[in-house]
């Protein structure tokens, strides 16, 4: 049950960065197959990630130096996915122009203009998820948009990038990368924020999807669509969820986000009223206190000393109470400080860090937190919390404390945060700002030509909107167009309806509906090229076979790879047989098994009768045919 | 830095900018550093700041980085409208920081020969702004501070390519006057391309040292997070500051991992990979140490691999004979290599050739009568392999023993490039043939090894069952 919040008074706006992963060959910058994942490797390489200077000529703030460059990044590596470029070893080649080529094909059906000379450009990220420290990225186009609840919903631009490493582990200070994901081309379409509520967001990941799927480029299946959702309340900041995986989870994850900056907010309101406004004003005490703790029975405490930890105690003055202000819905402040402390500071031992308002039960417990008020010398309103682990670590952990205090003065920060199972999320960076973009100084532009760009225009696929016209007219329902363009099904009823002349609505149903019901049962349905659907659809339009058999041929086919639809409809024994052959076999037709009931219509009646003779007359008599001879039959014997 | 200059007394206005994209820039009223607000003939509008634009690029498009940090380029006859609403011309510096100094620690020099070991990026351009001078290194790589104090000198700033013997000698120099003046450690910023050229060079021209001197570079540029540069730079430092080797070093990358440098002799060293960071490799022998930031089971920074290394000794009087003849060459034979190419070098009065010869040392009798004729001459032909590994052993078949008796010398297992620059050096010296000869053969610091240790030939080939498993358990 979500928490009611009216979306229109908070001031919700949110926009998407839909990450699509196109269908080529072979990577961005390297000759690598793209799309070829392993679970093994067979080399492992260590690196750390250096904060270079900025701007400014400073590191991009201390804590951020600190744990980056104590991280160990470990890189595991296929021979079969990976080369010397993905390790950072060898300079980039030349940029992929099939990618370039379907990334423009995707910024025309979203109607954008197309850049004329491709930049690439460096997008640094310091957690590792790719081994040279940047993303290489670059703008193909912009100025587009979308048609989307009878309005227009801006797209702002796309952009191709390489894909990052997947990650296996992050544990305290090593976390470790899978390589076979990294280098695959990925465009990041991103749209203005437009998006009022949860729901539209939803629908707009969505629409997004089907446009992508619409050119027929694109990869599908786990990962090969993930988007990031910006989400901002009035007086907010611009958050960004990253990794939505479905459409569907959004609507939740907008949701609690918007709580957790109204409650942002309101934490703020509070701070103030206590007094406190500035950095300056928040102050806090770290004091190792692991000798307090000494023979206290809290395994998590236990385990941290005897691994050469320390405990700590971190006082805030005037804090009391606030670790427990609520944010997201089910959750507090505490989580906002854990999620700072475990990324930040790379302690990841549950809970992370206790506030001195919710101590565990331990035996001496009223003795112990004595002990600590005695010794960071609380007063009534201060509050504690306690981490352990590594004492540089902890002493990492209580800056943190503070600074994500220090950011409670402002509302929300601006962060990354990841989407979690059940709607919520938790810190996973700072967001960076525009200053981590730089030139890349090892790929030389692209130009874009206008007859390039033209003919990427010739070889585009309809839009989904288009389709939706166009076999909306035969009378297909939106939601069958819908999953043919998603499966990549309307291609068939392309080549069907141009070659064999069958009907469109029927050709959209029964490649869109019943084989893919066919498919959920477990026929490999996939098999089934135009080809395969042209043959039968040519037996079906000749009068071969009636629109009853056509599922039953090509389940057949399907099973049986290499035969064609003659061959099928022999093995099955079909073929339209005159009236009078299938007519003669109906002589004996009865309604021995049909549970009498006087109020059954004659329409019931007929319907048992010609399921019965259909299924003994299966691929010889059109279906609509037997029933005439049926209903004529049974008109004739009440007339009797 | 804001500074409103009227646009016509830019100077780099244009920069980079020719034909129609310079008209356009012209027309608009607008150039490099100018932000702008362009509108095409679709109506996009691009909002930024212009940049300067790559001479080798082509003169239809103005690149402008867009606020949102990426770079676009637009095509000028697209261009409806554009006018300048700002201007942010960008300022190179790097910020200076203090060099911390601390009595008790070793004091090193830095000479820098051009190559950016420690670097910030200007985020507007991505153009790398070196660091140097000790405030700036301080900056960059403030973890310098806790190895040695740090003096910097900038020699010369030229690419690794560009480095020749003017540019040996001074530094040869510049070596001497150092050590003259008692530093503890010296190392020596370099581009990789040539740097193991500078390091055989350095070994014949500076003799006897009392103290280590460390070449350094990097294979990923300083201005990228997963750089080796500061580590490098970290690792020569301390190795100045307190390896016991008193050597011609280079210290580089030993695997592409963030894990160890090796300290190779300046002789003994070869550039094996056009990228891979762990492109250095020690050839037909195994390297002097390994040196890294945290310390090894023994509580070290060093691990030697041998004890055969000249130790420091601060008393040393180093021998600086900073000699190079430079009508030298080096050529590395090929089927069908043609004796006009040796004709031609004896007639332009060369002086020295190295020939890269097949297997163990050969090259094909259409040559032998140009070879005579240029030894005849008075040039010093003298003989290496193409295989980097092995001797030239010239003895073992007919061809060789011909050779020999043309006059050509074998050169042992001396690195072609070594020989190269040894020969050089030789040359600069002296020309009497049978000195020429005897400093030739007479190793100076391991550039002729008596014996190649089995293991100073390690070639793994992946796809092996053994090879895999190895590199299956260690960082690569």
């Amino acid at each position: 049950m979500l928490e009611k919040l009216d979306y229109q008074s908070a001031g919700l706006i949110s926009g998407l960065e839909v990450h699509q992963q196109l269908l080529t060959a072979h990577k961005l910058f390297c000759r690598c197959p793209a799309g070829l994942y392993t679970e093994t490797h067979d080399g492992e390489v260590l690196r750390h990630m250096r904060p270079t200077l900025s701007e400014l000529g400073e590191y991009d703030g201390t804590a951020l130096m600190e744990f980056k460059t104590k991280k160990e990044i470990i890189y595991l590596l296929n021979h079969l996915n990976v080369c010397t470029y993905e390790m950072d070893d060898t300079p980039p080649f030349l940029v992929n122009q099939e990618a370039i080529d379907v990334a423009i094909e995707l910024c025309l059906a979203m109607g954008m203009d197309i850049i004329d000379e491709v930049h690439i450009a460096r997008k640094q990220y310091l957690d590792g998820s790719i081994p040279t420290g940047f993303q290489r990225t670059a703008i193909v186009g912009m100025n587009g948009g979308l048609p989307f609840r009878g309005r227009n919903l801006t797209v702002t631009h796309l952009s191709i990038e390489e894909d990052s490493c997947r990650e296996v582990s992050d544990k305290g200070h090593r976390i470790v990368w899978r390589t076979d994901r990294l280098g695959m081309p990925l465009t990041e379409t991103v749209t203005g924020p437009d998006l009022k509520t949860p729901e539209e967001v939803r629908d707009a990941i969505l629409l997004c999807g089907l446009v992508a799927r619409s050119t027929g480029r694109v990869r599908t299946g786990m990962g090969a669509s993930r988007q990031d959702v910006n989400v901002s309340v009035r007086g907010g900041s611009r958050v960004e969820i990253k990794g939505v995986p479905k459409a569907g989870y959004a609507v939740k994850l907008v949701h609690n986000e918007a709580v957790r900056q109204v409650n942002l907010l309101r934490l703020k309101d509070e701070l103030n009223r206590r007094g406190m406004r500035e950095a300056k004003d928040i102050r806090i005490t770290p004091v190792d206190v692991t000798e307090v703790f000494q023979g206290v029975d809290l395994g998590f405490l236990q385990r941290a000393v005897r691994a050469g930890g320390r405990i700590f105690a971190v006082r805030l003055e005037g804090g009391l109470g606030l670790a427990q202000f609520p944010t997201q819905p089910e959750t507090t402040f505490l989580d906002e400080l854990s999620g700072r402390i475990r990324v930040i500071a790379c302690l990841d031992e549950a809970p992370i860090v206790l506030s001195g308002q919710q101590m565990p039960e331990f035996a001496a417990r009223h003795k112990v937190i004595e002990r600590l008020r005695r010794r960071l010398h609380m007063n009534e309103n201060d509050d504690f919390y306690i981490v352990f682990g590594p004492e540089a670590d902890c002493r990492t952990a209580a800056e943190e404390i503070r600074l994500r205090y220090v950011d409670a003065l402002k509302g929300v920060p601006q962060e990354t945060r990841q989407a979690l199972v059940g709607g919520f999320t938790t810190f996973e960076r700072i967001l960076p700002g525009p200053d981590r973009m730089y030139p890349d100084t090892d790929s030389p532009p692209t130009r874009i030509t206008s007859e390039r760009v033209e003919a990427a225009r010739a070889r585009m696929r309809p839009t989904p909107w288009a389709r939706f016209h166009q076999f909306g007219a035969w009378g297909v329902p939106a939601e069958t167009t819908s999953f043919l363009i998603r499966r990549g099904g309307i291609e068939l009823v392309d080549a069907v309806v141009s070659l064999t002349g069958a009907d469109g609505l029927v050709a959209a149903i029964e490649i869109g509906q019943r084989a893919k019901s066919l498919k959920r049962k477990g026929i490999p349905m996939e098999r089934l090229g135009a080809p395969e659907w042209v043959q039968i659809f040519d037996l079906f339009t000749g009068g071969r076979i009636p629109r009853e058999a056509i599922q039953v041929v090509a389940s057949h086919m399907a099973r049986n790879p290499g035969i064609d639809a003659e061959r099928a409809v022999a093995d099955l024994g079909f073929g339209i047989q005159p009236r009078e052959a299938w007519s003669r076999e109906l002589q004996g037709l009865s309604m021995e098994d049909y549970r009498i009931d006087l109020g059954d219509s004659d329409g019931k009646r007929l319907r048992f009768l010609a399921g019965r003779a259909m299924r003994q007359l299966l691929g010889k008599a059109p279906a609509k045919e037997v029933a005439d001879y049926l209903r004529n039959r049974l008109n004739q014997e009440a007339g009797r | 830095m804001t500074a409103t200059i009227p646009i016509q007394e830019r100077e780099d206005r244009f920069q980079g900018y020719r034909g129609t994209a310079r008209e356009a820039l012209e027309r608009y009223g607008i150039g490099v550093w100018s932000e702008v607000e362009i509108v095409n003939d679709r109506g996009s509008l691009f909002k930024g700041v212009i940049l300067p634009r790559s001479e080798t690029f082509d003169d239809l498009h103005i690149v402008v980085k867009l606020f949102n940090g990426y770079n676009v380029g637009v095509v000028a006859s697209r261009i409806r409208e554009a006018r300048e609403t700002g201007y942010k011309k960008a300022v190179y510096k790097i910020p200076e920081k203090a060099f911390p100094t601390d009595s008790r620690k070793k004091n090193v020099t830095l000479l820098g020969t051009g190559g950016t070991i420690a670097s910030r990026l200007d985020y507007r351009t991505g153009a790398v702004i070196p660091a140097f001078t000790p405030g700036e290194l301080y900056g960059a790589v403030p973890e310098l501070a806790d190895i040695a104090n740090m003096d910097t000198k900038k020699l010369f700033g030229v690419f690794s390519e560009n480095m020749g013997p003017e540019q040996y000698i001074a530094l040869a120099k510049a070596i001497g006057e150092e050590i003259a003046r008692g530093c503890d450690g010296i190392v020596i910023g370099h581009g990789t391309d040539t740097m193991s050229h500078t390091g055989a060079i350095l070994s014949f021209m500076v003799q006897n040292s009392p103290v280590p001197i460390v070449l350094v570079g990097s294979q990923r540029s300083s201005d990228r997070p997963s750089s080796d540069a500061a580590l490098n730079l970290m690792n020569a430092v301390r190795t100045a500051a307190e390896c016991d080797i008193a050597e011609v070093m280079l210290c580089m990358f030993g695997p592409t991992s963030d894990n160890y440098d090796l300290l190779h002799r300046g002789t003994r060293c070869r550039k094996m990979h056009s990228s891979y960071r762990s492109t250095f490799r020690t050839i037909g022998a195994t390297p002097l140490a390994t040196v890294s930031r945290d310390r090894n089971e023994n509580g070290q920074h060093f691990t030697y691999l041998t004890d055969d290394f000249l130790k420091r000794d601060k008393k040393r009087v180093p021998i600086i004979n900073p000699s190079f003849e430079e009508k030298v060459t080096i050529q590395y034979y090929y089927p069908n290599f043609n004796p006009d190419i040796i004709d031609g070098l004896s007639d332009m009065g060369y002086r020295g050739m190295v020939i890269a010869g097949t297997g163990l040392g050969h090259i094909n009798k259409p040559l032998y009568p140009a070879v005579k004729r240029a030894i005849q001459k008075g040039m010093t032909v003298v003989m290496t392999v193409q295989t980097i590994w092995g001797y030239a052993q010239m003895y073992v078949y007919d061809t060789g023993r011909d050779l020999l008796n043309l006059g050509i010398i074998p050169m042992d297992n001396m690195l072609p490039e070594t020989a190269y620059m040894k020969l050089a050096w030789v040359l600069g010296q002296t020309d009497d043939p049978a000195k020429i000869r005897e400093m030739l053969l007479a190793p100076v610091n391991h550039e002729i090894t008596p014996r190649e240790p089995h293991n100073g030939y390690l070639v793994l080939q992946g796809g092996l069952p053994e090879v895999e498993a190895f590199i299956g358990q260690h960082w690569k």
